[in-house]
């Protein structure tokens, strides 16, 4: 009788209410089980708004995702709203005009006071222009611990990356793999940015990445962290997987000691009923440099003609910055909300953790800020390979590296 | 004067009028998609474009960082044994499984069916199979070990020296049921006095087919080259389906450097500019081979 009711009621109003019920498709590369949950809150929230949210999911992480996007975009045919990471991924499609400028939003909801750090806003800023709503901050600087892996191999939990080392032995003893790595090339490159900042320190990580300096790339500090990647690639070899998921499930499951691996990791072991603290353990800056990089997510809108969905664009904008759908999102993610003032008591012990670091201001730009995408993959292109190929030498690499820093725009 | 030699000789312009005008959409098409699209990523590959074409140019310096990049050198040598091994193996079997079917053999269209069938899969498909076949933990593998060889090893697809082997393998499975069906319409069309005529000189089957089936097959082993090669030039889905380039970059072919500069580096510069040097490849192939081919047989 209600459904009717209400049909009829929906019906006479139609008119009144059509310009806020739009489709709007919304395309971003969140498939993996914690990460669709997450995409679900997000979803329940615009929906409820009264809009429809229309779910483009793309498999097969950012990589394969991200050139679908673009090419969407400037093939004519644009979504609604897409994910990007922070920073300079979409720069080229906003100066090219072909992005919708958010600044108007923003203003009303006063991003600026809220949006913590500032530097994520500071990414989505275009000539003054704010062309992205931040959705949460991920960190790449994270080493995740099977407790139950270290108790097979009747060794302590590691406290940080050089007791995880120096464990490594007794992990291979037990038949556990001590470190599991896809085989993508990103985690390489992000393992091997986390060592930078956890091992070297936050001056190195910016002299290299922000101030491009080809000489601290190839110097002998660069140089110690070379050889720390070395050892890692030694206790990754023989992961043979190749979606970041599949290598924390190694983790989840106890078949492997560890992996470095962003904070969306968490996602997965919370999905599995696992309990931070006791089933696993989470070090943030691997346990020694307690940095993270506040890089992460952002949703852009492509500019459209038609003014309803131009409306709905707004709308989600609101929602996604919105505190309630905040604190739901980045729980189900296990990422960290991109304002201070939400509550988030209900936050586990990693992600509070995450939280304290964050509340203490060691928060460092990620390399999707400082660096182009060409860069990047010049980057992804040199980690995949020495990775994967132990006759790569450590010396080798870091010419390498050092050549494309000096490159590097 | 102009009316006589009009006289003698009608103007070329007007002959096969009808022909003619009926090609002109697709000469249209060949001029405007094909050599205008090649002259402007030629163009374009001198420049500095990022995520979108822009005009300012940089001389040679993406071919210089092209030259440079070990994952396209690595990528160069990957076609190279692809290319090789793929054309020498897929025309020996191919030849091979025809000339065994043009035996008279019994269920000839069911073992025609067998070996026609892989073709049928796209690239994605059979890269995605024979994945699980080479990976260590399900395929060969395990199987042999679980036969009791406990130390059989065979994991193509993870050893970075033999990955491209792994990748052969599937690109064979999939390709050489298409040669094979050529090659047999080719044997096919080979007169039977031929066969008779060689039995009655006493020579062995085996040098008919090389000293005279062969030589008489000409345009069709012309028409099989032609498309593994251009198969082979193109290779892009079966290598994103089963390796993604891995272990590292020890699988990574030309077509995906041009992909994943063009769309995941946003330098598009880069990717026409490698684009450039695989059109080049296939000129200096193509080009006195059609020179041959075509322009000898004019003065001849």
């Amino acid at each position: 009788m209600r459904a009717v009711k209400a049909m009829a009621m929906a019906s006479v109003m139609l008119p009144a209410t059509y310009a806020g019920a739009t489709d709007l498709e919304v395309t971003h590369w969140w498939t993996s089980g914690g990460e669709a949950a997450a995409v679900k809150e997000l979803a329940k929230a615009f929906d409820a708004s009264g809009n429809k949210w229309v779910d483009g999911a793309i498999a097969g992480s950012g990589g394969t995702a991200r050139p679908i996007m673009i090419s969407r975009i400037t093939g004519g045919d644009p979504m609604g709203a897409t994910q990007f990471n922070h920073g300079r991924q979409a720069q080229e499609l906003a100066e090219a005009g072909l992005m919708r400028d958010l600044t108007a939003v923003a203003e009303k909801g006063k991003w600026r006071e809220i949006i913590k750090p500032a530097s994520l806003l500071d990414s989505c800023t275009i000539d003054g222009k704010i062309y992205c709503a931040p959705v949460n901050i991920h960190s790449w600087q994270w080493l995740w611990l099977s407790n139950d892996a270290f108790k097979k191999a009747g060794v302590p939990v590691p406290k940080n990356w050089n007791e995880f080392v120096a464990a490594g032995p007794a992990l291979q003893k037990a038949g556990i793999q001590p470190l599991a790595m896809g085989g993508q090339p990103w985690q390489a490159t992000g393992a091997f940015d986390t060592l930078i900042i956890s091992l070297g320190g936050r001056d190195l990580y910016m002299k290299v990445f922000k101030d491009k300096d080809a000489k601290a790339a190839g110097g002998p500090e660069m140089a110690a962290i070379f050889k720390a990647a070395d050892e890692a690639r030694k206790l990754a070899k023989g992961t043979n997987v190749q979606d970041w998921n599949q290598a924390t499930n190694m983790v989840v499951t106890g078949k492997a000691g560890g992996q470095i691996m962003g904070d969306w990791a968490q996602g997965e072991f919370q999905l599995a009923g696992k309990v931070a603290g006791t089933d696993y353990t989470c070090l943030p800056g691997l346990g020694l440099n307690q940095y993270l990089t506040a890089g992460g997510d952002a949703f852009y809108f492509p500019l459209l003609k038609d003014e309803a969905k131009s409306k709905a664009q707004e709308k989600l904008a609101e929602v996604i910055v919105d505190p309630k759908t905040q604190v739901a999102f980045n729980l189900k993610k296990g990422s960290l909300p991109v304002r201070g003032d939400v509550d988030l008591s209900a936050a586990n012990d990693c992600m509070k953790k995450g939280l304290d670091v964050l509340a203490k201001g060691n928060i460092l730009s990620s390399t999707d800020q400082l660096l182009s995408p060409d860069t990047q993959k010049q980057k992804e292109d040199l980690f995949s390979q020495f990775f994967a190929n132990e006759s790569m030498t450590p010396e080798a690499a870091q010419k390498r590296f050092a050549d494309i820093i000096a490159a590097a725009d | 004067m102009a009316g006589h030699a009009h006289a003698g000789r009608p103007n070329q312009l007007f002959r096969n009028l009808n022909s003619k005008i009926a090609l002109t959409p697709m000469i249209l098409i060949a001029l405007v998609v094909f050599l205008g699209g090649t002259i402007w990523t030629v163009v374009y590959s001198f420049t500095r474009s990022g995520l979108l074409p822009r005009l300012s140019f940089v001389g040679l310096d993406q071919y210089e960082r092209l030259w440079a990049a070990p994952r396209w050198i690595i990528s160069i040598q990957n076609l190279a044994i692809y290319g090789i091994l793929t054309l020498i193996f897929s025309l020996v079997i191919g030849f091979v499984l025809a000339a065994l079917m043009d035996q008279k053999i019994r269920f000839e269209n069911t073992f025609r069916t067998i070996f026609l069938y892989p073709f049928a899969l796209s690239f994605i498909v059979t890269g995605l199979v024979w994945q699980w076949i080479l990976n260590p933990e399900f395929g060969i593998q395990s199987i042999v070990r679980s036969l009791g060889w406990t130390t059989f090893e065979f994991d193509p697809l993870y050893n970075a020296d033999i990955v491209i082997y792994g990748i052969l393998i599937a690109g064979l499975w999939q390709g050489t049921g298409l040669v094979m069906c050529l090659m047999l319409a080719g044997l096919r069309g080979i007169d039977e006095d031929i066969w008779k005529a060689a039995r009655v000189d006493g020579i062995p089957m085996w040098r008919t087919y090389i000293f005279i089936v062969i030589p008489m097959m000409r345009p069709v082993f012309i028409t099989t080259l032609v498309l593994i090669a251009s198969g082979i030039v193109k290779v892009y889905d079966l290598v994103v389906a089963q390796t993604s380039g891995g272990p590292g970059i020890a699988s990574e072919v030309p077509a995906k450097y041009v992909y994943d500069y063009m769309f995941q580096a946003q330098n598009l510069g880069q990717g026409f500019a490698a684009s450039t040097m695989m059109l080049i490849t296939v000129a200096i192939i193509i080009v006195p081979w059609a020179y041959l081919e075509f322009g000898g047989r004019k003065r001849g």
